[in-house]
């Protein structure tokens, strides 16, 4: 790895208790631009944890994160999204009363560039700007084929749609890196594959790390090109996904010893 | 679908000119009517603030999905400004009675006014009452609004006697704003007019990207701030406006009116301009439909002007009359019968709209026909 290039994410022994409990202890990753890093562990082990705190949900106790070089410590959620990380959820969080389109053009918000006066008198900067947005916004739903669905509430939408709505919607807010908290949970094969091929369209095309969690292990040893395993709080190994598959370490906190 | 929103825009147009121009045909005609006078004109004006009213609370409680019981603290702001201002352009001379371009201006400049302070006053209220969140957000509006309330009674200038100290039944044009009846009927024009341009403010406020980042916020708060959106700043954006639309309807109160009292505007009164007044009408009319707002308020005038002046009422004897005595019980269970049985209110998130009203009619219709045909499948099954 060359370490000249700054990393997107980049974490220096982050750490945060609750309490007496030590929920996650010393998780140094790094993801550099273009990559896709698998963060997996049993359940419990503060994956979803470590998300919290790479988004701000969580302020960590100890160590530091750092986007693209800039040290986010004590940050509000919506900055860290402004300085390019967005995230999906492990169970889904639409904005369930809005249309499919609404859902993705509201997470373009801090982008939008109009202020109060343009909106309630309607000048043609407003108008000139919603069109983009609308255009940027069915776009992007059309690269999870949802575009048909635009005008639809988004809690009328079925579940692997609604997980690919809310892809749709972290990909709106122009991020480098996107968080995915188990984007295959309770999806069936076909739907996983379909995912897995909208994972790879969107590396592709928007050229963004990803760092994911996920328990299908199909899905995490095909996509990823380096996994990071934590157990109770822990990296317990880290590494190509060969590695870690026979890593005896990441077997024993799967499987018992 | 451009074509269809310029369609609306031209439609919407044309129907707000035609309900203007109708209106001023009618007070030309009926001007003179003594029910047309006494009647119709203050109920249209108590109507127009109620609106306003409902509509701007629905802002907060229905968009943004929090629940703020002090709404009536802003109005009164508003109703205070408005009406001390006017009075003091009146001393000073700018304006000698209800007529003319003086006057005109120093009534709409007094509506600005009141708007934007009971704006600042909401910024200021805002601030601290949106960290708090459901219940604690409701518990310390509700605190505000009496203590705004509370305030305005201690005014040396205004107290809580009413503006018209002394001399309540005094002409009423002659104290500021308070408009006497020949004035409601020659000002009805400005209560539309004001109503209607209220409401378009607050829909282009809803169809824009705040409408958007603040929908986000009410249906997860989590997920909108992991989406970019500055919490914080567009709940006290959103408060903030929604207390100017407050305080514009306390500015047409004080017109209505020809006397102000706090006491009006005290949690405890039973008369409209209670705050859990103003929660029923927007839940009532759906939380999240302006129009759904605007309809409640006429729906829920309507209740309180029956309750007050119907004859029908005041034949009750026993435990119904009993009850009519007491309006705050009716509104109660009004409310309680509405979450009962139509939770969403009169019109859910649905926003009544001229261009697409056939057009919803017919979607729903076949959505129905869906149901039905659903139901009995599976019966036969």
């Amino acid at each position: 790895m060359n370490e000249e290039i700054t990393p997107v994410l980049e974490t220096r022994h982050l750490g945060i208790t609750f309490g007496g409990l030590k929920a996650v202890t010393d998780f140094n990753i790094k993801v550099y631009e273009g990559e896709l890093v698998g963060l997996i562990g049993p359940n419990g082990a503060g994956k979803t944890t470590v998300f919290n705190m790479l988004t701000g949900v969580y302020l960590p106790t100890e160590g530091s994160v750092i986007l693209n070089g800039e040290v986010l410590n004590g940050k509000k959620t919506h900055q860290f999204v402004a300085s390019g990380v967005a995230r999906t959820f492990q169970n889904i969080r639409l904005f369930k009363q809005m249309t499919v389109i609404d859902n993705v053009k509201s997470a373009m918000t801090k982008d939008t560039d109009y202020n109060l006066f343009s909106a309630i008198f309607r000048t043609p900067k407003f108008w000139r700007i919603e069109k983009q947005l609308t255009e940027k916004a069915m776009d992007l739903l059309a690269i999870f084929k949802l575009e048909g669905k635009a005008n639809q509430l988004a809690a009328n939408l079925p579940y692997g749609q609604q997980r690919k709505l809310e892809i749709a919607r972290a990909l709106a807010t122009n991020m480098k890196l996107l968080l995915l908290d188990e984007p295959a949970a309770g999806m069936n094969p076909t739907e996983t594959a379909e995912l897995l091929e909208c994972i790879n369209t969107i590396r592709d095309r928007f050229g963004i790390s990803i760092l994911l969690i996920e328990h299908d292990m199909a899905l995490v040893m095909n996509v990823c090109e380096r996994i990071l395993v934590i157990d109770y709080g822990m990296t317990i190994a880290s590494g190509l996904p060969e590695e870690i598959a026979k890593d005896p370490k990441v077997i024993a906190a799967y499987l018992g010893e | 679908m451009k074509n269809r929103t310029a369609k609306g825009y031209i439609l919407n147009t044309v129907v707000i000119a035609a309900i203007l121009i109708g209106a001023l045909i009618i007070q030309s005609v009926f001007g003179k009517n003594q029910n047309f006078k006494l009647i119709l004109v203050p109920s249209i004006w108590q109507c127009c603030y109620l609106i306003i009213l409902a509509a701007s609370l629905n802002l907060v409680l229905g968009f943004l999905g929090q629940l703020s019981l002090g709404h009536c603290g802003f109005m009164a702001i508003g109703a205070y400004a408005a009406a001390l201002i006017s009075l003091a352009c009146q001393r000073a001379g700018i304006f000698t009675d209800a007529k003319g371009a003086a006057f005109v201006l120093v009534l709409v400049g007094c509506i600005l006014i009141a708007g934007i302070l009971a704006a600042l006053v909401g910024l200021l209220v805002g601030i601290p009452a949106l960290r708090l969140k459901g219940d604690y957000l409701a518990i310390i509006t509700l605190g505000f609004g009496m203590i705004i309330v509370n305030i305005i009674n201690n005014l040396p200038f205004a107290g809580q006697e009413g503006l018209a100290k002394g001399s309540a039944a005094a002409s009423l044009y002659k104290n500021g704003l308070g408009f006497g009846t020949a004035s409601k009927v020659t000002y009805l024009m400005v209560a539309l007019a004001v109503t209607l341009i209220c409401l378009i403010m607050m829909f282009m406020f809803i169809r824009s990207k705040y409408g958007r980042a603040i929908k986000a916020i009410r249906d997860d708060e989590i997920a909108a701030s992991a989406s970019g959106i500055n919490t914080s700043y567009y709940k006290i954006l959103t408060f903030t406006y929604s207390a100017f639309f407050a305080g514009i309807a306390g500015a047409l109160y004080a017109c209505a009116n020809a006397t102000l009292s706090t006491s009006s505007f005290a949690f405890t009164n039973g008369g409209i301009l209670n705050s859990t007044f103003v929660v029923v009408m927007v839940v009532l009319g759906g939380m999240g439909s302006l129009t759904g707002s605007a309809l409640a308020a006429i729906i829920m005038f309507f209740v309180n002007y029956q309750i007050k002046n119907g004859l029908w009422v005041k034949s009750l004897t026993g435990f119904l009359g009993g009850m009519f005595a007491y309006p705050m019980l009716v509104y109660a269970i009004i409310l309680i019968i509405v979450i009962m049985f139509r939770p969403k209110g009169i019109f859910g998130t649905y926003e009544f709209s001229l261009i697409n009203f056939h057009r919803d009619i017919k979607n729903r219709r076949a959505q129905r026909a869906l149901q039905k045909a659903d139901r009995k499948g599976g019966e036969s099954e």
